[in-house]
């Protein structure tokens, strides 16, 4: 039947079988409907409720305006975890963005010729595949009072354990070490392939022209795998604000020391898993505001890269 | 590339001395990277005492008890642990990879109303995430009394935007709408055509994808802890929180170690022997510079 429609309307073939396309990418539009876009509705709703729990009584849901927002940002420590979550996220995100495009610029150099490019890069992507929440438990046995790192501390002369949680700096140190280690080896081989899709022949031309390595780097390379790096930037940003699973697991969930670890989805999941849904709402459409801008600015350049590819 | 290029004004002194600073660098950076991991091996060999009493490069003996120790454990069941998580891990990449790949072929070979707004609209929501409708969603799974299951884990990776987009791109380069046209005229159903015709070119893509589908939901903590609560049920990073919550100086560290390792080391010799095609998978779904 189909067959007999194809070959009468050959040149419009894309019209008649509109309905496949339809019926193709419906799965994906239902699903994304029911469990993501109706959920987030709610989840806006319940922000202009009080509802929880105390104890075995439940209080609401009773309308209360916008008093969650202002609990969570004016009363409650918000802007706290706010500031935590972007103090740790810089604190991993600058040594991470500068050894990438370090090694990138050094893999795809071909004067520099280094030779088993395939092993490291495949160790320092190694990391990225690893579970969050092991890699966290694993730095928790390493770095604690009693563990391997502080018995080689004593061992080159310390008198007395180093108590790595007990201090805000180092905790959140250990955090921005995870975080760099794993996802610098992602940043370098996205860079790579942005610097390996640059025209050689620019690169040669500067050479002629005399340009040293830093020129060619900071006057070529850099403009040219911009789009990339604001790509990298915005998505890390993103994925920054749902940092999770590590200080969740290396704190047991505290934040500690004195909730300076405490980030923005560690205080969202606190509220979720108390049921206190009036707060949880409020700091998820926060959240989602944030995101959603981000968001917008990575739609932006990949519509621009599309564009981009079709000249 | 051009292989012959002109030294120019780098004298070979000067390279040199760049080339041994880079190796300096990267064998620092190899070892941060893969020294945790030479420990938690370590460790996980050797005995509860001797862990305490102080660290050793060597690798011990205490391997097989230790195993057998953490398999005994009743608090901690991890053989369930470790089958939950890889049921959860293979249904979500079956899923995602499948109707991603559906949906990008929808997209891709068909013209119909609104194409480019839907396109569009997935890539907008490409980044935002999960957490945020989180809360909306589990109230949903308490009204459709799917909390404690394993639904709320596998069926909403049907709608995965970034596996989409990463399948949508693989067609741009690979799939010309020539193939679905020829097998039409061939009397191809549509549905024939990409199941038997177009899949099998997708495979390459597919593959990658379900790999990193796989090893997100094997990683996955936030939403699994949220959604179960039978102890039988649990994942395996439930089960690594539970351990970090637990008493954990009276804890026997062997048994930290080895639930560790079982976490890890599995994905890790997978992907050494794979990581050549993955490092590859991420380059190509990634914008073009």
């Amino acid at each position: 039947m189909n067959m007999i429609k194809a070959t009468s309307k050959k040149r419009k073939t894309s019209i008649s079988y509109a309905k496949w396309g339809y019926l193709f990418i419906a799965p994906f539009f239902l699903t994304f409907a029911v469990f993501q876009l109706y959920p987030l509705m709610t989840t806006f709703y319940n922000s202009f409720f009080e509802n929880y729990r105390i104890g075995l009584e439940h209080v609401g849901p009773n309308f209360v305006g916008l008093d969650n927002y202002k609990q969570v940002l004016i009363e409650g420590d918000l802007p706290k975890y706010f500031g935590n979550t972007a103090y740790i996220w810089i604190l991993g995100f600058i040594p991470q963005i500068v050894v990438s495009l370090l090694l990138a610029s050094w893999f795809t150099d071909l004067r520099l010729k280094l030779k088993a490019q395939g092993f490291f890069k495949t160790i320092i992507y190694m990391p990225n595949l690893i579970m969050a929440a092991a890699f966290s438990m694993l730095f928790f046995t390493l770095f604690s009072d009693n563990g391997p790192i502080n018995d080689i501390l004593m061992h080159l002369g310390r008198h007395e354990p180093f108590r790595f949680l007990s201090y805000a700096g180092s905790t959140r140190g250990l955090i921005a070490l995870m975080n760099f280690l794993m996802w610098f080896g992602n940043t370098t081989i996205l860079l790579m392939a942005a610097i390996m899709g640059i025209d050689t022949a620019m690169f040669e031309s500067a050479q002629i022209d005399g340009a040293n390595s830093w020129q060619i780097f900071t006057k070529i390379t850099l403009p040219l795998i911009m789009p990339i790096l604001v790509f990298v930037i915005i998505t890390s940003l993103i994925g920054g604000i749902q940092m999770f699973d590590v200080p969740q697991i290396l704190t047991d969930g505290s934040g500690g020391p004195n909730r300076s670890t405490m980030t923005l989805i560690m205080y969202l999941n606190k509220h979720l898993y108390s049921k206190n849904f009036g707060l949880a709402g409020a700091v998820s459409v926060l959240l989602f505001g944030i995101t959603a801008v981000l968001s917008f600015g990575v739609f932006k350049v990949l519509l621009k890269d599309k564009q981009g590819g079709r000249e | 590339m051009a292989k012959t290029r002109t030294i120019g004004e780098e004298t070979i002194l000067h390279l040199r001395i760049r080339q041994t600073f880079a190796y300096i660098f990267l064998g620092i950076l190899t070892f941060a990277c893969l020294f945790p991991f030479y420990i938690l091996i370590v460790n996980s060999t050797r005995a509860h005492p001797q862990i305490q009493k102080g660290f050793s490069f060597w690798i011990g003996q205490s391997f097989v008890n230790n195993l057998r120790n953490v398999l005994s454990n009743e608090n901690l069941p991890v053989i369930r642990g470790v089958l939950n998580s890889l049921f959860i891990s293979s249904m979500s990449a079956l899923f995602s990879t499948y109707f991603s790949a559906l949906t990008a072929f929808g997209i891709h070979a068909y013209d119909f109303r609104f194409k480019k707004a839907l396109f569009s609209f997935i890539l907008m929501i490409m980044m935002v995430p999960v957490q945020v409708s989180t809360l909306g969603f589990i109230q949903l799974m308490n009204t459709f009394h799917l909390m404690d299951t394993y639904f709320p884990l596998i069926v909403p990776t049907i709608a995965a935007p970034a596996v989409f987009f990463f399948m949508k791109q693989y067609m741009e380069s690979i799939l010309p709408v020539a193939i679905v046209e020829a097998a039409r005229i061939d009397g191809a159903h549509e549905f024939y055509t990409f199941n038997k015709i177009v899949l099998p070119i997708m495979k390459p893509a597919m593959a990658v994808q379900g790999i990193f589908a796989f090893v997100t939901a094997w990683n996955n903590f936030f939403l699994p802890a949220l959604i179960i609560e039978t102890k039988e049920k649990k994942t395996l990073p439930i089960l690594i929180s539970q351990l970090r919550s637990a008493d954990f100086l009276r804890f026997d560290m062997g048994q930290v170690y080895i639930l560790i390792t079982i976490a890890i080391i599995p994905v890790a010799i997978v992907y050494l022997f794979l990581s050549k095609f993955i490092i590859q998978g991420i380059a190509m779904g990634s914008v073009k510079g």
